[in-house]
């Protein structure tokens, strides 16, 4: 089996979430044998690709069209590197790019699609995928059917690979110009913040809807989080009152996570939240409802009020 | 200006799941059904749309909902139509559609009625694939703007703001276009009583997949579904000073 993985570069290094996608396909070979390619497509990735080669050979496809991902220039271009690289499984993040460029690959690929894989097993001599669905409650084990299969990995799922030493990187040779240029980049928003992403972060304090303000958000959750070396998350909630910004909602529709300690502060524990944090690896609410559903799903419930205890912790830690 | 809006049912998430026998697929006899709240949104973008009179040679605007699914799925088209769709598409189908198969049933849709523009949900919260606007898009060979927070037209082209996991992302196309919907695109408006008993006077076109001339051949078969509950014992502790302790001993500080 041929397994083409297609990484993200973040500055001169691979992103987070594509190493899970790498342990992903080394748990395919594991399962089934294979061989692992790499591709990386960007402008200026020199630095990732070398980066990259210390998991599989790396393939490049670097030029100044690719400087914004913007779908169908990148979907065509992952759809023809699969076919000239022969993979049989081409495996990307669940990113907002993979999910964006990677499924628009998939369909000029024959339409055979996994998103969001959490386990692989080989049954009767057939891979087979683990996903959930219906916001985490139900888990599914599914057949692909057709080739190549395209899967995305849930970075949650997967320890991030570590680098097994440097091989081969190799520029790819296609008509970059000749790609679909239909959808124009104007600009991006990034965030301005020092703290890890709240899908890479080991310690993850989240707020809910019982913070009055974004002052009072950033002050108090974004406070503790510094205080211990965390990322700050939160609700949709949260999000939809402007107390926290739009990259931090956990959840069924945010950023699905399981860092080693998440903090639930003024969560009630929706299921479409519980569907981003419940594999976490220690679960603790603070709450004023001790009957919040987010309860149930926790090892340690603080009852009190977030404005009284976060200062204190903070004082304490 | 045509669009076209897929609409999916979904069952009620506030409702437990149960699985059928063979454990294959979710039961859903008796369980409450709602439009997809990612489609929801996106028809009400439609509507506001029209209402802000934005088409672009100032023509009418005209909305028709499309959705792929049992008879059944007669009540969430009823709901489509009544929050202010002017027509419905249905694609009549008991077998199970994967987003491969939904995506080219749409294509045979958007070749019929020829939109100038689809908006659909990101991901229905059942299957939770996010796969069937890309797929269109690429079907269409247009170009796609997922994950809309926020739409706005200028001159010939459509603006799009999208959410994605770095921040904030601006692009802009030329019509036709796909747009999916993230949450915050609107809050949709609900269906009222007399636009209910209005919308059963609204055409809705039936067909069938083999009208369509499009094979069920999914991609995806799902072997085997099993509930999960996380739950977890909880430790109710006193005070902070009981929190920390309890966390530092599991090793999570
Ligand atoms: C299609 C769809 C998708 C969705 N996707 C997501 C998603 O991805 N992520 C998500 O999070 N939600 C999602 N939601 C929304 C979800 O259903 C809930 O509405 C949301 O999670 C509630 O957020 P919350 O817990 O902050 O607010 P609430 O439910 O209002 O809870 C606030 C909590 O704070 C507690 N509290 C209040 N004051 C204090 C205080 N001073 N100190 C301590 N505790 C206090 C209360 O007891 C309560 O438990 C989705 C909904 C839909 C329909
Ligand atoms: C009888 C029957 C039983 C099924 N049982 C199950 C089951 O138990 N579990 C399961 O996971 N799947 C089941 N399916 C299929 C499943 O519901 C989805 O249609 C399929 O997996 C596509 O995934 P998605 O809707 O998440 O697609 P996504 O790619 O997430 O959908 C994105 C968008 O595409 C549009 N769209 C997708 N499907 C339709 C549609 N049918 N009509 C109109 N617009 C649409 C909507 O705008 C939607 O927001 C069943 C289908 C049928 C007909």
């Amino acid at each position: 089996m041929k397994i083409l993985i297609i990484a993200e570069a973040q500055g001169s290094e691979v992103r987070h979430a594509s190493r899970s996608a790498i342990t992903l396909a080394k748990n395919v070979v594991a399962a089934e044998n294979g061989d692992i390619e790499i591709a990386i497509i960007g402008d200026d990735i020199a630095a990732a690709a070398k980066a990259a080669s210390a998991y599989a050979p790396t393939f490049t496809l670097s030029d100044a069209l690719f400087s914004h991902p913007t779908a169908d220039r990148y979907g065509a271009a992952i759809a023809q590197i699969a076919q000239q690289r022969g993979a049989d499984l081409v495996i990307a993040a669940s990113t907002s790019h993979g999910k964006d460029c990677v499924a628009r690959a998939a369909a000029a690929l024959g339409g055979t699609m996994v998103t969001d894989a959490t386990a692989c097993e080989n049954r009767d001599g057939k891979l087979i995928w683990q996903r959930t669905m219906h916001a985490g409650g139900v888990a599914a084990w599914v057949a692909a059917h057709g080739s190549p299969v395209v899967v995305t990995a849930l970075q949650s799922a997967y320890e991030p690979a570590e680098p097994t030493g440097e091989t081969s990187v190799t520029a790819l040779n296609i008509d970059v110009v000749a790609l679909p240029s239909a959808i124009q980049f104007d600009s991006v928003t990034t965030k301005q913040s020092d703290r890890p992403d709240v899908t890479e972060a080991a310690i993850v304090i989240s707020g809910g809807r019982a913070f009055k303000t974004a002052e009072d958000y950033e002050r108090l959750i974004g406070g503790l989080a510094d205080k211990i070396g965390g990322g700050t998350g939160s609700s949709r909630a949260a999000v939809d009152a402007g107390i926290a910004p739009n990259e931090n909602q956990v959840g069924q529709t945010g950023k699905i996570i399981a860092p080693d300690l998440y903090l639930g502060i003024g969560i009630s524990g929706a299921v479409q939240h519980l569907a981003g944090m419940k594999n976490s690896k220690i679960i603790a609410a603070i709450n004023t409802d001790d009957e919040a559903p987010l309860l149930d799903y926790a090892d340690f419930a603080l009852i009190a009020d977030a404005y009284e205890a976060i200062p204190e912790m903070m004082e304490k830690l | 200006m045509k669009i076209l809006v897929p609409t999916k049912r979904v069952p009620d998430p506030d409702q437990p799941i149960h699985l059928n026998a063979d454990k294959t697929a979710a039961d859903l006899s008796g369980i409450p059904c709602i439009i997809n709240p990612f489609d929801a949104i996106a028809l009400e973008e439609a509507l506001r749309i029209r209402e802000e009179e934005r088409s672009q040679a100032g023509s009418d605007i005209e909305i028709v909902a499309v959705c792929i699914g049992p008879q059944a799925c007669e009540k969430e088209i009823r709901i489509a139509l009544a929050m202010g769709a002017d027509r419905a598409v249905h694609v009549v189908s008991d077998e199970y559609i994967d987003s491969w198969v939904a995506s080219s049933l749409l294509k045979a849709v958007v070749d019929k009625e020829q939109p100038d523009l689809i908006i659909m949900g990101k991901q229905a919260i059942d299957a939770d694939n996010n796969q069937a606007g890309q797929f269109l898009a690429h079907h269409l060979n247009w170009p796609q703007a997922t994950f809309a927070s926020e739409i706005s037209f200028e001159g010939d082209r459509v603006k799009v703001a999208r959410e994605t996991d770095t921040g904030i992302e601006n692009v802009s196309m030329t019509l036709p276009a796909v747009i999916t919907t993230d949450l915050r695109l609107n809050e949709p408006r609900y269906a009222s009583l007399p636009a209910m008993m209005k919308a059963k006077r609204k055409p809705v076109d039936i067909s069938t997949p083999e009208d369509l001339g499009v094979a069920v051949e999914p991609r995806v078969e799902i072997i085997s579904m099993e509930t999960l509950s996380a739950k977890r014992n909880c430790v109710r502790v006193n005070n902070v000073d009981e929190l920390i302790a309890k966390l530092k001993e599991a090793g999570a500080l």
